[in-house]
């Protein structure tokens, strides 16, 4: 349990003071937001595959469906961050329970597949709106707005620091609110259907709509990651939709460990760091991510905090 | 009043007839055993008790509520509790979070984000008295996966009677334990129906076992009842002895 504590206060110390140490360590406080706003994804994600043992991999849709809610709300609407993001998690909640409704029944393999088909119809609907969400160029022509909290005018577009700070504040609660739900009934029951459904629901835990909660909680902390990444870049494009971006995020958490609750976090640092050091040397920065995964996931099937842990308990 | 009324259900598989009109009515309090031969359709028959799948023919009535189409969580919460014959646990759990789960859903807590203090105090009082009855007590921090299959079987119990069942349906409670084991596991059952005078349905292959519980015994072969009474009658009954009894007292002697 301390060793526990200690972890936790190692990574949210190593999150606080992330300005101060990246451009010592010749990165950019971008990279940092980049990687808290990926590993939110995939904690995100890693809620529904790691916890209740459902993969999904479609959940660039939310992802994506957050980032253009953002962005069409600041460009078509109303120039407000506050109100894009609200939207973008709106969005992104609201298709997740819909669709969450009519695919829940389905299981492994199938849920699978259908969740990459979902998102692949919000992918070609972006590529092809023009008109709306700019098709493949994206949506250009908009960008963050400066915080105005009464009080204060916090200009997050030109600081980048600042808006790392507002990006690391919406983690932190989504990470709580996930973490509370994990160790409270509700996330036990979760865990119950993971390790054995037929045993959960002879237990009286009706499945589908623990599944359904648990797969509408996941989406919606992936949209709100897509919301921060929409802002993060001032820009959506298609590709935040793809589903070569729902399996970076499963990349993520299987790469730091899906049994872990901050696995994803240190998944989605050695994508990002990956793909910025090795992109500036090779094109081929994909492969040499291959190559990691393959390696991660033949030797330490529990990625990297599994390992991690597994040394701490021996 | 009944706790059980199965009335005249039939299972088919495609052209296979697993089970075809068995009845049988289960009083407050009863030990009732389910005997028969592999292939018999015990195993179906409790599918279609607990819920597992519904019946093509037939109802049944627990408790005067007709659940002959009720989705098996709703059995529950209605009284009902069940082991299978292949225990089914959560391997990767703790026996107490094995015990916990089935706890905070008899309470009702399910759907809870947070429990009060004096609603986790309740629900750890009644884990802990669930590990002694079990004697669990000294595995509650192990891994249930990591645990001998006795202690497993033991966990699968204790956790269907976490839900403080009206009935218990218990598939093969003995299957694959040695002596000892199902020693225990024997005065475990009879404790909970003799003292708790819990009603309880239970398969089960060791005639010994049956023998010194069952109040009443139903006989099943090919899917249909053969003979039904108490331990006596069945002893006696020689279309019994031809069909099953006699080839187990043959081989076990």
């Amino acid at each position: 349990m301390n060793g526990r504590q200690a972890a936790n206060g190692a990574i949210w110390i190593a999150l606080l003071t992330m300005p101060w140490w990246m451009n010592a360590l010749g990165g950019y406080t971008e990279l940092g937001t980049q990687v808290v706003v990926l590993a939110l994804t995939a904690m995100a994600l890693n809620f529904l595959l790691g916890f209740t043992g459902v993969l999904s991999f479609g959940h660039a849709a939310y992802f994506g469906l957050g980032a253009y809610g953002v962005g069409l709300t600041i460009r078509y609407l109303v120039p407000s961050t506050p109100l894009g993001i609200l939207v973008g998690v709106a969005v992104g909640t609201v298709a997740a329970a819909v669709i969450g409704a009519l695919i829940i029944r389905l299981r492994g393999v199938y849920f699978a597949m259908v969740t990459i088909a979902f998102a692949q119809v919000f992918y070609f609907i972006a590529f092809r709106w023009n008109k709306v969400t700019g098709g493949d160029d994206g949506l250009i022509s908009w960008t963050r707005q400066p915080l105005d909290l009464g009080f204060a005018r916090i200009d997050i577009l030109h600081n980048a620091i600042a808006f790392y700070y507002l990006v690391l504040v919406l983690f932190a609660l989504a990470a709580a609110i996930m973490a509370l739900l994990l160790r409270s009934p509700f996330g036990r029951t979760l865990l119950a259907i993971r390790e054995n459904e037929r045993r959960a629901r002879f237990l009286g835990i009706p499945v589908e709509l623990h599944m359904w909660l648990s797969f509408v909680i996941s989406c919606l902390f992936a949209s709100l990651g897509g919301t921060l990444y929409a802002l993060l870049n001032n820009f959506v494009d298609p590709r935040a939709l793809h589903w070569n971006m729902s399996g970076n995020f499963v990349i993520m958490a299987v790469l730091g460990g899906m049994r872990s609750f901050w696995g994803p976090l240190i998944g989605a640092a050695i994508f990002v760091v990956l793909q910025d050091y090795v992109s500036s040397m090779t094109e081929n920065w994909q492969s040499f991510l291959g190559l990691f995964f393959v390696l991660v996931v033949l030797f330490f099937p529990r990625g990297v905090l599994g390992v991690l842990r597994r040394r701490a308990v021996s | 009043m009944s706790l059980l009324r199965v009335e005249n259900v039939s299972r088919h598989f495609g052209s296979l007839i697993a089970v075809s009109g068995v009845s049988l009515v289960v009083e407050p309090g009863e030990l009732r055993a389910v005997i028969g031969p592999n292939g018999a359709g015990k195993t179906t028959f409790f599918n279609l008790i607990s819920g597992f799948f519904p019946p093509t023919k037939g109802r049944i009535v627990f408790d005067e509520y007709d659940v002959t189409k009720l989705a098996p969580h709703r059995r529950v919460k209605l009284g009902m509790a069940r082991t299978f014959q292949i225990t089914e646990i959560f391997p990767e759990l703790r026996v107490r979070e094995n015990l916990r789960i089935p706890v905070e859903v008899a309470s009702g807590h399910r759907l809870r984000p947070w429990l009060s203090r004096d609603a986790d105090e309740e629900v750890r009082a009644r884990v802990s008295e669930l590990l002694e009855m079990g004697g669990l007590t000294g595995h509650a921090d192990r891994l249930v996966g990591e645990l001998s299959h006795g202690d497993q079987r033991a966990t699968e119990i204790m956790m269907a009677l976490a839900l403080k069942p009206r009935l218990l349906l218990l598939d093969e409670p003995t299957a694959g334990m040695g002596d000892q084991e199902t020693y225990n596991i024997t005065q475990l059952i009879r404790r909970l129906h003799k003292d708790q005078k819990l009603s309880i349905v239970l398969i089960e292959h060791d005639m010994r076992v049956v023998f010194h519980l069952a109040d009443r015994i139903m006989v099943l072969a090919e899917g249909a009842v053969l003979a039904e009474g108490t331990p006596d009658e069945i002893a006696k009954n020689e279309q019994v002895q031809a069909a099953y009894l006699g080839n187990v007292q043959e081989k076990s002697a």
